[in-house]
């Protein structure tokens, strides 16, 4: 590869070439602002806001896409830079609406941080402000065109990450808006609620649907018996809310903080992932012996089992017919729980936290009501959590460890790495392995399907046979996956796949971060977790074992059946 | 796309004809590359505007997220989403033509025919839009009817030159 030597800011740089000044810069530690650029995502460089002086060049160039060359000498604050600089935001904020104190993003904002970066003091410019209608119509992610500053990653994460593109551009110059076809909004077309969307979104245009309203009211009201669950990966990310390090694992302060906020019981999904691993793997290992609708493609993950009815309906009856952890949880919370602690199920209501946005959707579906009522009546993300923690003014950080309640709090480690790409696979893995070979697992570590390669594959070998598994994290490599199974070049026996990069660590409700490694350290402390468990398989959990001897029965039983399995549809994506 | 039967609308696409020659656009274009603008273009041809069925039957067809197929059709301002009339006019809002009293020119079209700019006269003859320069600057300021040039206009003429148009 050919090295380039340029000069940054006084500073000598050598780089591969086709580096962009911007990664030159990064390099040395020189900060260029950014908006438009996303590590993750293509480059556009349409925000203008990273121009550099080029020396010899007569215009500014965009750093984000401008390719370095050799003796290339780079100016990345000279005066012109920095008016430019500032004209921009200026005209950013001219369009943008002033309501920073009652905005969802007030202090995680990237035109915000820009304007004080700058030390943007006045805006010269008064611009048009958009008084264009909320978009309200899913379940799980809400547009607010005003405040869309156009920069497009939500466009291009949507259509690059997740190959959906439910949103896009439309319209041309000062029309140009993000918006969903004809505007008919989000739940109209094929969205599939996962938030990744969210999580790129410089500013306040997309956001989850807010459900802590309803959380609250539940709690205030003493007649109401409120239970809740939290899903593996919160635990992971909820500390970053805080001011603790990326990676920090918070399960006991996260219980020590529901139980003040006055949640009745404190449950843990892990619980009920455990359960997932018992009765997927029991389906798995009736369609392996049958030969019958395999691969068996795992359906904890609402957002790819929505992709799946929307792209890939001749999929389906490989979906497995297994409920998602939480809507397994929720028809259990409202009979199981409910008859054994003596209360009756009308007046329970049943809170799940978790990483996703696309959960809420789940949650509404018409099929989740086993239970005779919704089997979980509110959602909300680890960053609505967080808001409610700080709105409670509990101070987290200094918060004691809590335990989970029982019997729904007893988890294993193979039900923590739900929350990683590839550990449902590795999970069911664990059990299904054991329930073949008759005999114990040498090693309970499947370290082949680990990793945040986008698809990858293992054969494992089970009671002497060779079982091919495939792993796919995020939809665009679900797709990539799936057509290359639907032209035959490839086979397998189980698949997982996960709607978000990392699995649910990286989901749509999670904190927002910038960190490019938060996704490896959610998961090393999800596996760290793992590790400190007493007992890693789910099948050894005592807390199940207990729920089929005196309540279920057998696993893909009639009454496992009617609570914890479901359907699915095909639909429409035009 | 296995299967390019409408299912997510209540159109009238397995009566209308018009879609069996749209399918057949689509099958002459489909592996070329920018085969969505040909397409959008005979759509327009075919149907006199690109309503959200048949938008949806392209991207169907063409197997293109409709999000990007909307984000042309209101890109160009050739593609129109509503239906036009029989003639469409267009007054040159080029610099030439604009300095020349363009304005003016819109505000006569629009008073004589009782629509703003993108409407259609409610007895369907005229739509009104404004475009950008056509390359006839020595003219300015310059409208088009559906073919026709004219130039050199001033206020006065509209109604003349429009009442030649049944």
């Amino acid at each position: 590869m050919e090295r380039i030597k340029l000069t940054i800011d006084g500073n000598p740089v050598e780089v591969e070439a086709g580096t962009t000044i911007l990664e030159a810069a990064q390099k040395i530690g020189v900060h260029i602002p950014t908006l438009c650029y996303h590590p993750e995502l293509r480059l556009e460089g349409a925000c203008r806001i990273c121009v550099v002086e080029v020396e010899g060049m007569r215009n500014l160039v965009a750093s984000c896409v401008y390719p370095v060359a050799n003796n290339m000498v780079v100016k990345t604050n000279s005066e012109a830079v920095r008016r430019a600089r500032r004209t921009i935001v200026e005209l950013l904020i001219a369009n943008h609406p002033q309501d920073c104190l009652v905005c969802s993003r007030h202090g995680e904002c990237e035109l915000q941080d820009l304007s004080r970066q700058l030390g943007i003091r006045k805006v010269r410019f008064s611009g048009e402000k958009r008084d264009l209608a909320l978009d309200e119509s899913s379940y799980s992610v809400v547009r607010d065109p005003n405040k869309c500053i156009l920069c497009g990653r939500c466009v291009r994460v949507c259509a690059e990450t997740q190959s959906v593109s439910a949103i896009g551009m439309a319209n041309r110059g000062s029309d140009s808006i993000v918006t969903t076809p004809f505007n008919l909004g989000l739940a109209e077309g094929p969205c599939v609620g996962c938030g990744q969307c969210i999580n790129v979104c410089p500013v306040a245009a997309l956001r989850e649907k807010d459900d802590t309203e309803r959380v609250w009211e539940a709690l205030q009201d003493s007649k109401t018996h409120v239970v809740v669950q939290v899903a593996p990966a919160v635990r992971a990310a909820l500390g970053e809310e805080f001011g603790l390090r990326a990676g920090s694992l918070v399960t006991g302060k996260l219980v020590t903080a529901l139980r003040k906020l006055g949640f009745d019981q404190v449950f843990d999904t892990q619980f009920a992932a455990d359960l997932t691993i018992m009765e997927e793997g029991h389906e798995f290992i009736s369609r392996l012996q049958k030969r019958e609708n395999l691969p068996l493609i795992t359906s904890c993950s609402p957002g790819w089992v929505s992709y799946c009815e929307r792209f890939y309906p001749d999929m389906l009856p490989h979906v497995s017919t297994c409920k998602s952890p939480q809507q397994m949880f929720g028809a259990l919370a409202k009979t199981y729980y409910a008859q054994k602690a003596g209360i009756n199920p009308a007046h329970i209501f049943s809170v799940s936290i978790m990483p996703c946005t696309a959960k809420k959707t789940e949650a509404a579906r018409a099929e989740m009501q086993a239970s005779g009522y919704r089997d979980v009546d509110a959602v909300i993300t680890t960053r609505e959590l967080a808001n409610m923690i700080r709105e409670a003014g509990i101070d987290f950080a200094n918060l004691s460890e809590g335990e989970f309640d029982l019997p729904m709090g007893m988890s294993t480690g193979a039900g923590t790495i739900f929350g990683i790409t590839g550990g449902v696979m590795e999970a069911a893995l664990r059990t299904v392995a054991e329930m073949l070979d008759g005999q114990e697992l040498p090693e309970v570590e499947f370290q082949q399907v680990r990793g945040f390669a986008g698809v990858r594959e293992a054969t494992v070998r089970i009671a002497g046979q060779d079982v091919r598994v495939a792993i796919a994290n995020g939809l665009a490599q679900a797709n990539r996956l799936l057509e290359r199974i639907k032209a035959g070049e490839a086979e397998y026996h189980f698949i997982e796949i996960m709607g978000c990069p990392g699995g649910c660590i990286g989901g749509g409700g999670q904190p927002l971060s910038k960190d490019p490694d938060i996704r490896m350290k959610r998961a090393t402390a999800l596996y760290r977790q793992d590790m400190l468990k007493k007992v890693r398989k789910s099948h050894e959990n005592p807390a199940v074992q207990e729920l089929y001897r005196s309540f279920l029965g057998e696993p893909n039983g009639e009454k496992a059946h009617q609570l914890l399995h479901t359907h699915y549809h095909a639909r429409s994506r035009y | 796309m296995e299967d390019r039967k409408c299912t997510g609308c209540n159109c009238q696409q397995g009566q209308d004809p018009r879609f069996e020659e749209l399918a057949k656009v689509i099958e002459e274009y489909r592996d070329m590359e920018g085969a969505l603008i040909m397409v959008l273009h005979k759509a327009q041809d075919i149907f006199g505007y690109l309503p959200e069925d048949v938008q949806k039957f392209v991207a169907q067809g063409l197997n293109l997220p409709l999000s990007e197929v909307y984000g042309v059709t209101t890109f160009y301002s050739y593609f129109s989403l509503k239906p036009r009339g029989k003639y469409r006019i267009a007054v040159c809002l080029g610099t030439a033509c604009y300095v020349r009293g363009a304005a003016e020119i819109v505000s006569a079209i629009e008073k004589h025919l009782n629509i703003k700019v993108n409407d259609t006269s409610s007895d369907g003859r005229f739509t009104l839009e404004v475009s950008r320069c056509i390359g006839a600057c020595g003219l300015a300021p310059v409208m088009t009817v559906n073919e026709d040039v004219y130039g050199r206009l001033t206020p006065d003429k509209i109604p003349e030159i429009l009442n030649r148009y049944e």
